[in-house]
């Protein structure tokens, strides 16, 4: 991407003396892993085009500590949570967006008790605010003769019971929207969760997200998409296995958004 | 001698009430070996969970053909019990259908438990049909071989037999109201009795009496045993869901707990003005142990789960490490709990109510760390579960308890683990670089 994202820093906004309206908590895996990148400059330039007022951390994000958390490591969860809690919190922060599901569970439900208390929002429901708000609008035809099916995150769906959000903003791309047997309630995980995405899986007879995109490939759809870029990476070796890599893609929300507008 | 009956029928029903209720007290001081945690919050809530998702049986239907049989047999059996309190009187006074005053309401009373009583034999044969023609996936899972099998079975088999008492013991008194015998009045309405007295023509009224009384007596005795079967079995539930859903889980499912005693140190560890080297206050007792290797380290509510189950299964075939052929199943989570827990319970027993270490826990003995770092986390069990039942968050504190208190963590983890300490993500980048997306 050649585009030129417009990003500040914290830092610069309290040098302006200004606050922004929300923080984008980029997570590590939109910082540095290199599919997630292009989801995190995506998801920016949606809200460059919204004109969002936003800012982020840059290098005094840290990880949340979920991943670490979820491996049964609540000492170096704390650890992480206390320190996310000290910047957040000295930058007086009130709302947060993240394109990670993880990070949005994390963030919301469990520092709060650790003493970090935000209004936080994941990508999907954002963006659907803003469209709602009327202050950005699609295209509508990119993707108009596709066929998307979405494959619900854990930590999003079951864990948080955000499933319409996507939904509704994948409908405005004009595609057809098609879901998988299991979905929303009974959507079967990626395999990425638990600390799962950082080992080898146990000896079984299959990997978890080679069945994962069998169910999306049932669906006979063009795209397969996710709000999560552990699913992302997940379902786009899944559609290797399958050897599907040249019919079907897997997009974030974000990026099927950033390509419509 | 003409009160014989009457007391035979109170002592059987002492024995039998008494008993369990000793087995109740074993039950409630086993769960009570848990960790305490206080369960107070959002009461109007719960009550509703338990109204909707206990007496409602909501989560049951989300799979339409089981949980339909099990609405005929649940109401059935909760229905036929209005009849069990009329056994109870007649036994004790020595009356007979001592209800038989209410005239057509009592009619329209047996005629529906008659009707119940056939539907649920039905619905226990198509149970029966799943388990051991059909052979349901979830049914013959290794974790079900041996007594879970037989278990399940033995209950199908009791129902039917405790049915048929009742239906023989209607038709028995139809054949002898029809021959105007002595305390047999005309009462009830007998739809499908009726047609089980054809094969009792033609026996006298003496032969009559004792098929009646026979069938009488193994009713309510085989419903004693029943009872008293409960707390050997995983039928518990059928009590236990109750208490089960009313203290189930109201966070979201993605929040797991934080560990008090973990904030405390983390808390000290971070705060600048801490010394170091400060001796510990007089009272630091024992360091608390983080997670959980035994049962004695789980909540009390986790180990009122491991009760409550009762391994329909529903949990392990939602289970995406399980459905891809690992050895984990959140359902043997569930049993490994209570077996465990029932066996510390045992040792009590023969240690004077104290518990003596046997060389044993949860960990290992029961629960392999293969089956605990299979899981991801995905809650897919817990959405799954009919009665609010959490084999995730036993997951969580055994791995809490492997990390925490062994670091044995699979050494990918615990790569993954340093890496977050030393530059604040799962992989070894700089933490400067953190914006660098931006501009590539």
């Amino acid at each position: 991407m050649s585009e030129e994202l417009r990003v500040k820093t914290m830092e610069e906004f309290v040098a302006q003396g200004a606050q922004p309206e929300i923080l984008f908590w980029v997570g590590s895996a939109g910082s540095y892993d290199d599919r997630a990148k292009k989801i995190s400059r995506a998801f920016v330039k949606i809200l460059n085009k919204a004109n969002v007022d936003f800012a982020v951390l840059g290098a005094e994000e840290s990880c949340t500590g979920d991943v670490a958390k979820r491996a049964g490591n609540e000492f170096l969860f704390q650890m992480q949570a206390m320190m996310n809690i000290e910047v957040l919190n000295a930058y007086e922060i009130k709302r947060i967006v993240t394109c990670d599901p993880h990070s949005f569970n994390t963030l919301k439900n469990e520092y709060p008790s650790l003493g970090g208390t935000y209004d936080v929002v994941h990508h999907t429901e954002f963006i659907k605010e803003l469209m709602d708000k009327g202050k950005l609008s699609l295209e509508g035809s990119v993707y108009k003769e596709k066929r998307i099916t979405f494959h619900d995150p854990c930590y999003l769906g079951r864990a948080n019971s955000v499933y319409e959000a996507p939904r509704d903003i994948l409908k405005k791309t004009n595609a057809t929207i098609v879901e998988m047997k299991r979905h929303k309630k009974t959507a079967l995980c990626c395999g990425a969760g638990g600390a799962q995405m950082f080992k080898e899986p146990e000896k079984g007879d299959m990997d978890i997200n080679v069945l994962r995109t069998k169910d999306a490939l049932e669906t006979n759809p063009s795209i397969i998409a996710t709000g999560c870029p552990y699913c992302n990476t997940m379902m786009t070796d899944g559609i290797k296995a399958h050897e599907k890599e040249d019919s079907v893609t897997v997009l974030d929300v974000a990026e099927l958004i950033a390509n419509s507008i | 001698m003409q009160y014989l009956p009457n007391i035979i029928f109170a002592i059987a029903l002492v024995f039998g009430i008494g008993f369990f209720s000793k087995n109740v007290k074993k039950l409630s001081r086993n769960i009570k070996l848990g960790r305490d945690v206080t369960v107070d919050d959002n009461k109007a809530q719960r009550w509703k969970n338990m109204a909707k998702i206990a007496l409602g049986q909501t989560k049951m239907v989300v799979r339409p053909i089981a949980g339909l049989l099990h609405i005929i047999v649940y109401i059935g059996f909760v229905i036929i019990n209005i009849e069990v309190l009329e056994i109870i009187i007649d036994g004790l006074l020595g009356t007979h259908r001592i209800f038989a005053f209410l005239g057509s309401l009592y009619d329209v009373l047996i005629g529906s438990f008659e009707i119940l009583a056939f539907l649920v034999i039905v619905a226990v044969v198509v149970f029966w049909i799943r388990r051991n023609a059909i052979r349901l996936q979830r049914f013959i899972k290794p974790e079900m071989e041996g007594w879970p099998k037989k278990d399940g079975n033995l209950i199908l088999y009791i129902e039917v037999v405790l049915m048929f008492l009742f239906l023989t013991m209607n038709a028995a008194d139809f054949q002898l109201q029809q021959l105007g015998a002595a305390h047999y009045q005309q009462a009830g309405a007998f739809p499908i009795s009726q047609y089980i007295a054809p094969l009792f023509e033609g026996m006298n009224i003496d032969s009559l009496v004792l098929l009646e009384r026979s069938a009488w007596w193994l009713h309510i005795l085989g419903i004693l045993f029943f009872l008293n079967y409960l707390y050997y079995s995983k039928h518990l539930h059928i009590l236990l869901a109750f208490p089960n859903t009313y203290y189930g889980r109201l966070r979201p499912q993605g929040q797991f707990n934080n560990l008090e005693a973990v904030t405390n140190e983390v808390k000290l560890m971070l705060d600048p003005s801490a010394d170091p080297f400060a001796a510990p206050a007089e009272d630091v007792g024992e360091p608390e142990k983080f997670g959980a290797s035994d049962v004695m380290d789980l909540n009390w509510v986790q180990l009122l789960n491991a009760y409550t189950c009762t391994e329909c299964g529903r949990c392990t075939s939602e289970c995406p490490a399980n459905q891809t052929g690992k050895k984990l199943s959140p359902r043997k989570i569930m049993m490994d709990t209570r077996d465990r827990l029932e066996e510390v319970g045992k040792n009590m027993d023969a240690n004077k109510g104290v518990f003596v270490p046997d060389g044993k826990q949860l960990l290992d003995d029961y629960i392999t760390k293969e089956e605990l770092w299979a899981c991801t986390t995905c809650n897919a069990c817990v959405q799954a579960c009919p009665v609010s039942i959490d084999p995730l968050s036993i997951i969580v504190e055994m791995r809490r308890y492997l990390v925490m208190e062994q670091s044995a963590a699979p050494t990918e983890l615990n790569n993954m683990m340093s890496n977050i300490e030393n530059n604040g993500a799962p992989w070894p980048y700089n933490q400067m670089d953190r914006l660098n997306w931006v501009n590539e």
